[in-house]
């Protein structure tokens, strides 16, 4: 069984407000970078990049960061997943970097991505932007931005299709069977 | 990605022969992922942590032995070094008591070099951890052929449908047999030059072309590989004398100006000046042959994560 959760409308607005709280937290956008994880993340922070630019002038920096290699199941899945490109062409250290990603879920990819995010230099501070927050958390991590709560059971999946992927936006809830 | 359902069957590398395209393909797009991480400031990522590779050696060798072995560290592994001189194989112990005491130890990977063909096989049938083959006698050196095409592949965006010639002592070279194995796997044309005496016979089977002259066989490619000469063959028979293999087989920019004006320029070190190759190449804007060591790192770095994925 599937459900929309949204669709490209309210994909699109959820974003437009998640840019303007992040204008609004950080009082402007001195010092701030988006950071996307692979691969929705990186879609995603390059559209919130383009909304901020849009209400504030000047321009954001964007990269893009694959945490394959800091996950915490490496030893336990059954064949390694495959390593994606990371590129963070700017310095991290003093800014405040925005992670992007798109489903908030047991937070252990955030704390992959923060791991990772340190080992390029020492943010001022990390903030977490997600489109979707779907509860079921297993670290003590929440997002500063969420487009859209949602409650799940934790075998639900939660799929966005965004339109670089030749799809239409739009987020939709598969349950268990 | 294209390759997201391709995993790698074997919990050992033994060769390019019982390797399937795409699964050289994974190795290379994979590699490509830790080439990002060695130009970053802070070279080290954790995949490995908690894992121990074995560098057991039992030929002379510094650039593959330190290649894997930083490989191995910048993936969070730790590493031992078994080198045949200080060991327990000089008080009399066999080859297998050796194997079996490393992965006693706890190791999870053993890298091998021996001089015998065939030592990494038969060690991955005694032992449950995996074996990556760093050179077997005259047999095959698989992860010089990967970062060879990785190289390559860097450069040209494709390997099929290049003309590679391979120039040199084709006989004895474990890294020309993997690197006709993997290019012509992939779809490149692959020409072999050498004087007839280290010619192998039956080398056509597998095809290749082969020439026994270098104008001729150099002419328009797209990459020359040149295969260091084994100076201790040279008292054997094969060749009158050095001097006249360089006249003769020599890379020298005269000749590669028959090449594609794009040619890659490929050596798998170390070099002997003046013998296979001239200074005025080794050193010129064509020669790629310091980049093949830094890929060499990324190569050996995507294999050990590989493998390390593989449930044994």
């Amino acid at each position: 069984m599937s459900k929309e959760i949204l669709n490209s409308k309210g994909l699109e607005r959820a974003l437009t407000r998640i840019a303007h709280e992040i204008i609004e937290k950080n009082k402007g956008t001195d010092n701030l970078c988006l950071v996307g994880i692979q691969k929705g993340g990186v879609l995603l922070a390059k559209r919130l990049a383009s909304q901020i630019e849009a209400i504030e002038s000047g321009h954001i920096e964007v990269g893009a960061l694959d945490i394959t290699l800091y996950r915490d199941d490496l030893n336990t899945k059954a064949e390694q997943p495959v390593v994606k490109a990371t590129d963070i062409p700017f310095s991290i250290t003093d800014k405040t970097v925005i992670l992007v990603d798109d489903v908030l879920f047991t937070g252990r990819s955030i704390r992959a991505a923060m791991d990772a995010l340190i080992d390029f230099g020492r943010p001022a501070r990390i903030q977490l932007a997600v489109l979707i927050d779907r509860g079921h958390r297993e670290l003590p991590i929440k997002a500063d931005y969420a487009g859209k709560n949602i409650p799940t059971s934790f075998n639900d999946l939660v799929e966005v299709h965004l339109k670089e992927d030749n799809s239409d936006d739009r987020v939709v809830l598969l349950n268990e069977q | 990605m294209d390759n997201k359902n391709i995993t790698f069957k074997s919990k050992d590398l033994l060769g390019i022969k019982d390797l399937s395209q795409e699964e050289i393909s994974l190795i290379l797009d994979t590699a490509s992922g830790f080439k990002d991480v060695l130009e970053r400031d802070i070279k080290k990522v954790p995949p490995l942590r908690g894992k121990t590779v074995a560098n057991l050696f039992f030929e002379p060798s510094t650039r593959t032995r330190t290649s894997f072995e930083l490989a191995a560290k910048r993936l969070s592994a730790d590493v031992v070094n078994f080198s045949v001189p200080t060991s327990s194989v000089v008080k009399g112990e066999t080859l297998k008591d050796t194997a079996l005491t490393i992965q006693a130890l706890g190791a999870d990977f053993v890298v091998i070099r021996h001089s015998s063909s065939g030592v990494p096989h038969m060690l991955s049938k005694i032992l449950d951890i995996s074996i990556i083959n760093a050179g077997d006698g005259a047999n095959e050196h698989p992860t010089q052929a990967l970062l060879d095409l990785f190289t390559i592949r860097s450069h040209k965006k494709k390997i099929e449908g290049l003309s590679v010639a391979i120039i040199g002592d084709i006989a004895h070279s474990r890294v020309a047999l993997s690197n006709i194995y993997a290019l012509t796997r992939l779809g490149a044309e692959v020409r072999v030059v050498c004087p007839p005496t280290l010619m192998p016979a039956g080398i056509g089977e597998l095809g290749v072309k082969t020439f026994g002259s270098i104008e001729e066989g150099i002419k328009d490619t797209d990459v020359i590989m040149t295969l260091r000469l084994q100076l201790e063959r040279q008292s054997k028979g094969f060749l009158p004398s050095l001097e006249e293999y360089f006249t003769l087989y020599g890379l020298t920019a005269g000749r590669l100006k028959l090449a594609k004006k794009d040619a890659m320029v490929m050596h798998p070190g170390p070099m002997n000046r003046g013998v296979e190759i001239s200074s005025e190449v080794a050193d010129g804007p064509q020669s790629v042959i310091l980049e093949q060591v830094t890929n060499g790192l990324a190569v050996r770095m995507a294999v050990l994560y590989l493998l390390g994925g593989v449930k044994k």
